[in-house]
């Protein structure tokens, strides 16, 4: 315990001297997190100087080993990272699907030269990375898909199309799910990882009701890919996928930290008071239970973070976060846009800084949609956890 | 701390399960004494038995022959008699009243704590005043008299009242009715002249009274802490026994979920499981889901409280409500999902339903402790 009481002093001090206080405020939206890449442009010299000291120090990616870019934190020290960096409401110096996705499945299924290369690369933030998994005929069903590597001796000839693909206009690599054997639905899928540079590939951004893009089409045209470019076994990306979508599950559901942790009645209560509105008492009475559950459901976070790390808790409990979770943050926007009234309604006014209220509250709508619906959730949690028949 | 059980609390977890399924089952205590129209609603051969256990003293302090622990390890044992409905004075004796007793005099912890530990005494807690929870409301009067203090005013919900060999009563001593300051609690014995009981049957098989004081004569040495200095020691006793109710909670929520599950898993129609029916599916799964967060929530509230936390009074309230919402999901999807049978006396599902709806009430209900959170998150 003393070494633990000095771990958490030192990470304090470090905190203190290296996140400066623009850090220390939640990030306005997703616009105002740092992604990397190879065309990557900070919005600002403080995001800048705590991502690069987060890099020097491992904290980009504070559990992964050193050699991989990480800090090497055990559970332990990485829980008191966490806590650390909540108590000054220290930002994510690093936003990205190379840590969240493709970093835990290469981690678990990689080469040692893999690891080194693309998790280092991964840890410096200097490739931003894509997931091609749905396509316009998979979505729930998403082992059906059709896009199409052809074996040409030395490399994959892949033509197909994926959709939903997260900035894929902004993203350098693809990892992403072809099919290489047509005769097997599960064993005859391969997980590749190739440069979106590549001729063949284009992509065209999806304009949502929210009136953005964060989603593409993405196309390819006979793409070569390398042979040696991926991850797992020939054949066997489902296992890569089925693995991957537990951690996506995990990042949607808020329970990898940035989670709801207090109570929202208050603030939507005194920004209602600066109108001279007053919240209605029924208002009031759902926020009280909405902060009910959603602490609670912090507190399920914890507890969920805790048994996984220690090889205790079901292995489809991610399912159970991902639906809860998405289904919470659904519900906390319908209430934030009923606290903040008509002016929430308006779309690009400079007073709601470009229609945030309600283009975030439309955003959370294909939270209970992307990495699973909810119902296919709720169909993993009755299969897997409660052993109902035929589900 | 890690939001789970140690190995000294899963011990403890595993020897409470075994002995409230064998020796608290349903049949043998809430069927039995319900069914006799028991005055007490428990068996006091089980009280007995709880003491040889260890249970009876476990927030006890050790200099006191106690165990010393903290509401967590009260929860583990709250939650087994949650799923067995074990009917016992564990809650109001071993929670509420040692909660109390724990901020007596050596002298006052002398007096009663051997008889706690030891399975012979009963203790119950008088602080509801009327049908809903406002503890932050005291209209039951103590004025000086001689040396000691005259009870005056009623109180209702006492949980166990009639069989308690003592009374711990949140009293006014100073102050208007719904002052913060001005609170004493006393430790009234059951013999005291002046106390009158009108003992009720509840929902759930459970024994309460509406308890009058009609000038009831006190010494000094009653007082439990100091004179108007009671508030503190009733928030404590509130957030014992409320942290516990929670911890029951999830106990009936997770055994009636448990029956429920397995009851689809057996009962066919139109040829089906109708376990197979995803409609009955989904709503099994979101379930699980509100039990899982239930019980998250309790030990993470058992544990702030424990540890002396600032964020313990909100938490308590969140976890209170929490059980309480998914407890009350849980007996209403238990019932609707075992179709007639579960309307049969015959069948356990219904009793937990009963069991539920008091144990919600008692100590404030979810919409009393929503408004509780929104009011200590500051709106």
């Amino acid at each position: 315990m003393a070494d633990l009481d000095t771990f958490r002093a030192e990470t304090r001090s470090w905190l203190e001297a290296n996140c400066p206080a623009e850090m220390r405020t939640p990030p306005r939206d997703e616009d105002d997190t740092y992604w990397g890449g190879r065309n990557a442009e900070f919005t600002s010299d403080a995001q800048k100087a705590w991502f690069e000291a987060c890099v020097e120090k491992g904290y980009t990616v504070p559990a992964w080993p050193k050699e991989y870019g990480g800090a090497g934190l055990n559970a332990a020290e990485a829980k008191i990272l966490r806590q650390e960096m909540a108590a000054i409401n220290a930002r994510s110096p690093l936003s990205s699907f190379g840590i969240w996705m493709l970093g835990p499945a290469l981690l678990k299924f990689g080469t040692e030269e893999q690891k080194l290369h693309y998790l280092n690369q991964i840890a410096r933030g200097e490739i931003r990375w894509c997931q091609g998994y749905s396509e316009p005929g998979s979505g729930s069903d998403l082992v059906s898909m059709q896009t199409f590597g052809e074996d040409k001796g030395d490399h994959w000839e892949v033509n197909g199309q994926k959709i939903w693909t997260s900035y894929a206009d902004k993203a350098d690599w693809i990892f992403c799910l072809v099919r290489t054997d047509k005769n097997d639905k599960y064993q005859g899928i391969t997980f590749m990882l190739f440069d979106m540079a590549s001729e063949g590939v284009s992509t065209k951004p999806i304009l949502l009701i929210s009136g953005n893009s964060p989603f593409c089409e993405t196309f390819f045209d006979n793409v070569k890919v390398p042979k040696d470019q991926f991850v797992g076994e020939v054949n066997r990306g489902w296992d890569v996928a089925k693995y991957l979508l537990g951690h996506e599950r995990e990042m949607i559901s808020g329970a990898g930290g940035g989670g709801l942790t207090s109570a929202i009645g208050a603030a939507m209560t005194r920004h209602a008071a600066k109108n001279g509105d007053e919240l209605d008492p029924v208002l009031r009475g759902e926020l009280a239970m909405f902060d009910v559950d959603a602490l609670a459901y912090a507190a399920m976070g914890e507890k969920f973070l805790d048994e996984m790390k220690n090889g205790k808790g079901h292995p489809a409990q991610p399912n159970m976060m991902k639906y809860v979770g998405t289904e919470l943050n659904k519900r906390r926007h319908e209430l934030m846009m009923s606290a903040g009234g008509s002016r929430s309604l308006e779309w690009d006014s400079d007073e709601t800084k470009g229609g945030k209220p309600s283009r975030n509250w439309l955003r959370t709508k294909a939270n209970s949609i992307e990495g699973g619906t909810s119902e296919v959730m709720l169909n993993v949690v009755s299969k897997r956890i409660l052993d109902l028949p035929g589900a | 701390m890690p939001l789970f059980h140690d190995e000294d609390q899963t011990m403890l977890a595993d020897t409470a399960a075994q002995f409230m399924a064998e020796e608290g089952a349903i049949n043998k205590q809430l069927r039995h004494w319900r069914d006799r129209d028991c005055p007490d609603g428990f068996g006091h051969a089980l009280w007995k038995q709880f003491a040889e256990m260890g249970f009876t003293g476990i927030l006890v302090g050790e200099e006191d022959g106690g165990m010393g622990m903290g509401n967590v390890e009260a929860g583990i044992v709250l939650e087994q008699i949650g799923r067995n409905l074990t009917p016992s004075p564990f809650l109001a004796s071993s929670v509420l009243a040692a909660t109390a007793l724990n901020e007596g005099s050596a002298d006052m912890r002398g007096r009663y704590m051997p008889g706690l530990i030891s399975g012979d005494s009963v203790f119950a807690v008088a602080i509801d005043e009327s049908a809903k929870h406002r503890p932050e409301r005291i209209r039951t009067k103590a004025e000086k008299s001689g040396n000691g203090f005259k009870l005056s005013g009623q109180k209702s919900f006492v949980i166990q009242g009639a069989s308690a060999d003592m009374i711990v009563v949140a009293a006014r001593t100073s102050g208007s009715d719904d002052d913060e300051d001005g609170i004493t609690l006393f430790a009234v014995p059951k013999d005291a002249a002046g106390m009158e009981h009108d003992s009720v049957r509840l929902v759930d098989s459970s024994m309460a009274t509406h308890t009058k004081f009609d000038g009831v004569e006190l010494d000094g040495d009653a007082v439990i802490g100091e004179v108007d200095g009671g508030r503190e020691i009733l928030n404590k006793v509130l957030n014992a026994g409320r942290i516990g109710s929670a911890a029951e909670g999830c106990g009936v929520a997770g055994a009636a979920m448990d029956m429920t599950v397995d009851y689809l898993k057996q009962r066919k129609q139109f040829g089906k499981l109708i376990g197979e029916f995803q409609a009955l599916q989904h709503r099994a799964a979101h379930l699980y889901s509100e039990v899982e967060i239930a019980r998250a929530v309790t030990i993470k509230a058992g544990q702030l409280l424990d540890g002396g936390s600032e964020k313990a009074d909100l938490m308590v309230s969140v976890a209170k409500a929490k059980a309480g919402q998914t407890a009350g999901l849980s007996v209403r999807e238990g019932v609707q999902m075992h179709g007639g049978i579960g309307m049969t006396d015959e069948y356990d599902i219904g009793l937990y339903m009963k069991r539920d709806r008091a144990l919600n009430e008692f100590l404030g209900d979810a919409y009393y402790h929503a408004d509780r959170v929104a009011r200590l998150s500051g709106y």
